[in-house]
């Protein structure tokens, strides 16, 4: 707010740029289907990855190779598949949007992997637990909200706006 | 038949944690730094096909550099997952992820965090903490 009302002259450039991540905002139905992939392949991967390791005798960091090992186990192996799987939607989300749009917008699979816990691998989550991942969900999906990028700068040196300032500023007189 | 999660004193399980927050947030980071060099994804392969998009990904040594980081945070998940029940290190490594990853995206990738995502890091803390009882 400071800075918006210290240079009047860099409205229109603010403007310009809250345009542009507007246009950013509204994303696509496939770029929805690919963060609904991330969110659901990583914990899905992320299980059979539990459920493989809980088969093993326990590993020591004295015995790395173990770890090697454990890569060619059915459960392992599936995991890994369906970690490809959610990296190259993660690769390919991360080219339209921003890091701390994606990590966010992809959380309510916190919620899927505590189902998964609880109704698959039979862990028992307690209630605090459960408070903890309807916290972290709401806090994620606040986020969410948000424009997925930020318009970067041509030099790096200028400092990105924040939301708040550049809203107020554009107001009319 | 499913064994249980080894039992480990607090004080492993968080170096546990830690390990995979680190090495994945410096891969994230990275890999995320080289995505925004190459461009809209979708846009390359309309133009230049399914290939032209792989190849777009695999010329990039910073990709490559990340994946490193990534790989070796993958492991340190595997052995996470071998002492610590999936409903602990999963939110927590994921949950504390976002938190770092916040502050080195705006750090380094020079991302606007806005004052609404760091709400959101707050909650997430919160979360973090009610996941650790």
């Amino acid at each position: 707010m400071k800075i918006a009302s210290s240079q009047p002259g860099a409205g229109a450039i603010h403007h310009g740029k809250l345009d542009k991540s507007m246009a950013h905002r509204k994303l696509t139905p496939r770029q929805y289907l690919i963060l609904g992939v991330v969110a659901i392949s990583a914990p899905l991967g992320d299980s059979c990855l539990s459920r493989g390791m809980r088969h093993m005798a326990s590993i020591s960091l004295t015995h790395p190779a173990a770890l090697i090992g454990a890569v060619f186990t059915p459960w392992i192996a599936l995991g890994i598949l369906l970690l490809i799987g959610f990296f190259a939607s993660y690769l390919t989300a991360l080219s339209w949007a921003d890091l701390t749009f994606v990590l966010p917008a992809t959380a309510f699979g916190y919620v899927f992997i505590a189902l998964l816990a609880k109704f698959w691998l039979q862990e028992a989550i307690s209630v605090e637990r459960w408070a903890g991942i309807i916290v972290i969900t709401l806090g994620v999906g606040f986020v969410a909200q948000g424009p997925a990028r930020t318009e970067q700068p041509a030099s790096v040196a200028e400092e990105a706006p924040s939301e708040e300032p550049v809203c107020s500023q554009v107001e009319p007189r | 038949m499913i064994t249980p999660a080894t039992v480990t004193n607090p004080w492993a399980a968080a170096a546990m944690i830690a390990g995979v927050v680190l090495t994945s947030t410096t891969g994230e980071v990275t890999i995320a730094s080289a995505m925004k060099s190459i461009g809209d994804l979708d846009a390359i392969r309309a133009r230049s096909g399914m290939g032209g998009a792989i190849r777009a990904v695999l010329t990039s040594p910073r990709f490559f550099a990340g994946v490193f980081f990534l790989a070796v945070a993958f492991f340190a998940m595997l052995f996470a997952l071998n002492h610590l029940n999936l409903s602990l290190a999963g939110p927590a490594t994921a949950s504390l992820m976002l938190v770092t990853n916040m502050i080195a995206g705006k750090i380094f990738l020079k991302e606007n965090v806005d004052r609404r995502r760091w709400t959101a890091v707050a909650l997430v803390c919160v979360g973090v903490y009610l996941l650790a009882h």
